[in-house]
């Protein structure tokens, strides 16, 4: 699902126009990019939490020509699902996973940072 | 930030919903992506990031605290990837560029 099938599916289920429940999921999406950038957790019972981690600068290499790259301190946001959405989510496992790759779109990882493939 | 300050961010932006309407559609909305991804489907909310489906494989772990073998069973679990987007708004100062000037 991407945002403008969410915005879909909220005008049919809430009975709204297609740019109302646009600036409805904007405003949300907005509410909450604003609360991470003044460094505060977002706690949204049932579905999960988001919280600010800081990291240290390291020396980061790019994998390509194998160059030592500085990588600055910066801050990450960091999601952890809430309990129910993730019994819900083991649960779907009678389904396929589809919605697409995750390759088109404009969160790719940093070149020079390793993908944390695993947790 | 707790779900009442996000209808409190609708209500008074949005203009025209009741404090009940904004409410109850902060909920539909995360109910929806609540939904979605209870039926093995990802989401891709551009500006802000994916949660990704992956299925995990059955593996052998370990209790953290005795160190005692445990068998972690299959699962299917969810994962945010903060967009590009998203990890700027958060590093406000030019600390991206390096990334940027390796990718070109």
């Amino acid at each position: 699902m991407t945002k403008s099938e969410l915005i879909d599916a909220i005008a049919g289920r809430g009975e709204l126009t297609k740019a109302r429940a646009e600036m409805l999921v904007n405003c949300v999406f907005d509410a909450m990019t604003e609360a991470l950038q003044r460094n505060e957790g977002i706690e949204i019972r049932g579905f999960g939490s988001f919280t600010v981690r800081p990291y240290k600068p390291y020396s980061g290499r790019n994998p390509r020509t194998g160059q030592p790259v500085p990588v600055p301190a910066k801050r990450l946001p960091f999601f952890k699902v809430g309990k129910e959405l993730k019994e819900l989510v083991n649960s779907s496992r009678q389904f396929a996973i589809t919605g697409g790759d995750d390759s088109d779109d404009d969160s790719d990882d940093d070149i020079i940072e390793d993908d944390d493939e695993d947790e | 930030m707790t779900k009442s300050e996000i209808v409190q961010a609708v209500y008074s932006r949005l203009g025209g919903f009741s404090k009940k309407e904004s409410a109850e559609l902060v909920d539909l909305v995360f109910e929806t992506l609540k939904e979605t991804l209870g039926r093995g489907e990802k989401i891709k909310i551009s500006g802000f990031g994916n949660f990704v489906l992956r299925d995990k494989r059955q593996r052998q772990g370990r209790n953290p605290q005795t160190g005692e073998p445990i068998l972690i069973t299959e699962r299917r679990v969810l994962n945010f990837k903060a967009s590009q987007i998203l990890k700027q708004a958060l590093n406000p100062r030019d600390n991206m560029v390096v990334a940027t000037a390796v990718t070109e």
